[in-house]
């Protein structure tokens, strides 16, 4: 135990979890990282150990397996003051087109499982009083578009959850943070064709949700340019936007 | 396939690219043959380019450990220097040896062993690696040091990343007390006194040369010679910040510029203006940020883009100390009576290598930056075979042309180092562009 404030990062081995854990190892805080294999997460821990100087540790965290979620709550040593939940799965939106299980996981991934974790920590920030929730939805929730609706109706789910969250956790002293990376070059977008001027690598978005959270930012476009791409895609009209392949 | 190619843009190749998320994945890749890892792309030729396959390193970004009481540290191969200085400067350590631009990967500063500054009296990278934990084109994953595998180890320092793909080294930083550098200009109206100036200031921790490539006649070989030490805490002011903040390029090429930017005319008058601007500040110590100190070019991302679509060609080669005066006032003339080469011309002291093909000699070292057009390829050709005359070489990190006549000329130890990579990878099966090019059989 230290008297650092503590972080707790679900999805900690994907490059933005592993980002922002070197962010706020960084700025001091301890670290806990969650993931589904707790043996893959170990390296990242010790990573932090070496460069920071702070108390990094391991957790097993499915986020489909939600009736773990209490258990997995209650068994953390400390309440963290952060958490953030970078979990999520891109799948393959052609498949989920007709495949209702591979549909299934991504809504599950995106919307359902990532909600309600947060919204269990939700309940104890508000129980102690104070506590920042960060969920990495995406811009593809703005609007569904026909190349990833499935994703993206899951995303906006999220986002509208952390929406309501928020208004509602705000008067309790906690913080809600909504974060939409746009195209950043990981492993989830490896192979993809991003667009260079509006694509940034993972540490931009670690250091991003870290501000966020020390500026207690409501809604962060990682980069401003998503802002106004998306601010367009917003407003075509309907029937423009059906004929948009994108 | 993608088109690779190195820093200097030329030149490009085809080669399928990949980027293995862990060590298993990085020993599938290497079983076929034709691979070579890549760091961060800054092999200015071809040194960084499978012959079939490129192997992407970066993604191996962590340090294993670090013990502040001894500034040893663990790490993987993709770990880049800027991380390293960023992280660990604030806590007192820098890594030893530094080359001209802190982007590069410990795997691929490792594997051309690059020098710095202080390689006169310091030496280079893998002076301060203690081992490396190699994969080698047989299959193995092996620990290499000066004690266990040593052969293995000597090769791999300055190897090329022809032994096998580096995936993690311990090695010794520096304690610093700042992250600050005094730094003294001197200026030297001509060679004669360059020279003898960077003889002279042989106990400087740094030291090194800018040269006017341009200037000819009486003022041929004129320079700024920059020595700097680092500077004790007691030295700053009280409220001065111990670590200097490393900022990220503030300025961009975003495009290739037309060739024609850099013309004899721009070269001269940047050359004129730089050498007076400095020579104003000679005299005096001053201290600056260990950034624009060690990385001048830095702070100008993509500045190989200068060159235009074409690319560059740098041109490094080492001069043994004995007669070495006699070749560079050559080279110098036949280059300034050109006029092309650009303002990134570097004359520097070195000291002896430590690995088998570890570029560094005791004697002078040149670097000269080339728009790639005209009848470059043959001038350099040229000065190769006064370089190997004089008992020279060139560096393999910034080459992309030499013939193999030259490597083999410049490089005594290459027979014992193909034995070694032999026994390491008995069916060759980690090959670069550069390898192809210069030491596999045909």
């Amino acid at each position: 135990m230290t008297s650092r404030k503590t972080v707790l990062v679900l999805g900690g081995s994907s490059d933005i979890g592993r980002a922002a854990a070197r962010a706020f190892a960084k700025a001091g805080y301890d670290v806990g990282l969650a993931g589904r294999d707790v043996a893959a997460l170990e390296p990242d821990a010790a990573d932090l150990r070496a460069r920071y100087s702070i108390e990094a540790s391991t957790w097993r965290f499915d986020v489909l397996d939600t009736g773990s979620f209490d258990g997995f709550v209650a068994g953390l040593p400390v309440l963290p003051d952060v958490v953030v939940s970078i979990v999520g799965l891109l799948g393959v939106q052609q498949n989920a087109e007709s495949d209702l299980a591979h549909a299934t996981t991504i809504m599950r991934s995106n919307y359902e499982g990532p909600s309600l974790i947060l919204g269990l920590f939700a309940e104890k920030f508000l129980g102690r009083g104070n506590g920042t929730i960060v969920g990495v939805s995406s811009v593809a929730g703005d609007r569904g578009r026909a190349s990833n609706y499935v994703y993206g109706s899951a995303k906006a789910g999220f986002s509208a959850f952390l929406s309501g969250l928020r208004a509602r956790a705000s008067r309790g002293g906690v913080h809600v943070v909504t974060v939409k990376p746009g195209f950043v070059r990981t492993k989830m977008t490896e192979g993809m064709k991003l667009i260079g001027p509006l694509t940034v690598d993972a540490p931009v978005v670690g250091d991003a949700i870290l501000g966020a959270v020390e500026k207690k930012t409501d809604v962060v476009y990682v980069s401003g340019k998503w802002r106004l791409v998306m601010l367009i895609i917003k407003t075509l009209p309907e029937a423009v936007f059906k004929k948009l392949k994108f | 396939m993608t088109l690779v190619s190195g820093w200097g843009r030329f030149p490009v190749v085809d080669s399928e690219v990949l980027r293995p998320r862990s060590f298993e994945a990085v020993g599938a890749a290497v079983a076929v043959t034709g691979s070579v890892a890549r760091g961060n792309g800054r092999a200015y030729g071809d040194a960084a380019i499978g012959a079939v396959r490129t192997i992407g390193m970066t993604t191996f970004d962590r340090v294993r450990w670090f013990d502040p009481a001894t500034g040893r540290i663990r790490l993987e191969a993709g770990v880049l220097l800027s991380d390293l200085i960023d992280t660990f400067g604030p806590r007192g350590f820098l890594p030893f040896v530094v080359p001209g631009t802190r982007f590069v990967s410990v795997g691929g500063a490792i594997a051309a062993d690059v020098h710095g500054k202080n390689h006169h009296g310091e030496g280079g990278f893998g002076r301060y690696v203690d081992s490396i934990l190699l994969r080698t084109g047989a299959g193995e994953t092996i620990e290499i040091s000066r004690e266990q595998n040593s052969d293995a180890f000597f090769a791999t320092v300055g190897g090329m990343g022809l032994t096998g793909i580096i995936l993690e080294a311990t090695m010794r930083l520096r304690p610093v007390e700042t992250g600050w550098i005094r730094e003294r200009v001197i200026s030297a109206s001509d060679l004669d006194a360059a020279m003898r100036a960077l003889e002279a200031s042989e106990s400087a921790t740094y030291s090194v040369a800018w040269i006017d490539c341009v200037a000819r006649g009486r003022d041929l070989g004129r320079s700024l010679i920059y020595l700097g030490e680092h500077v004790r805490a007691d030295e700053l002011t009280e409220d001065a910040d111990r670590f200097p903040i490393g900022k990220n390029p503030h300025l961009a090429v975003p495009f290739d510029l037309p060739s024609m930017t850099l013309n004899r005319l721009s070269v001269r008058a940047f050359n004129e203006l730089y050498y007076r601007m400095g020579a104003r500040r000679a005299g005096g110590d001053h201290v600056v940020s260990l950034y624009p100190y060690f990385f001048p070019l830095d702070s100008i991302s993509d500045w190989n883009r200068i060159y235009g679509r074409r690319g560059f060609l740098q041109h490094q080669c080492v001069i043994p100390e004995r007669g070495a005066r006699a070749v560079l006032a050559d080279i110098l003339d036949r280059v300034s009576k050109r006029g092309d080469a650009s303002f990134l011309a570097v004359l520097k002291k070195l000291g002896h290598g430590d690995g088998l093909l570890s570029f560094p000699l005791p004697g002078y070292t040149l670097a000269l930056d080339f728009p790639v057009k005209g009848d470059i390829l043959n001038f350099l050709d040229e000065i190769d075979r006064l370089v190997v005359a004089a008992g020279g070489r060139l560096y393999l990190a910034k080459d992309a042309r030499q013939s193999r006549a030259t490597f083999e000329a410049g490089y005594p130890a290459l027979s014992r180092f193909n034995a070694i990579r032999k026994s390491l990878d008995p069916a060759s099966n980690i090959r670069s562009k550069l390898s192809q090019r210069l030491f596999d059989e045909v």
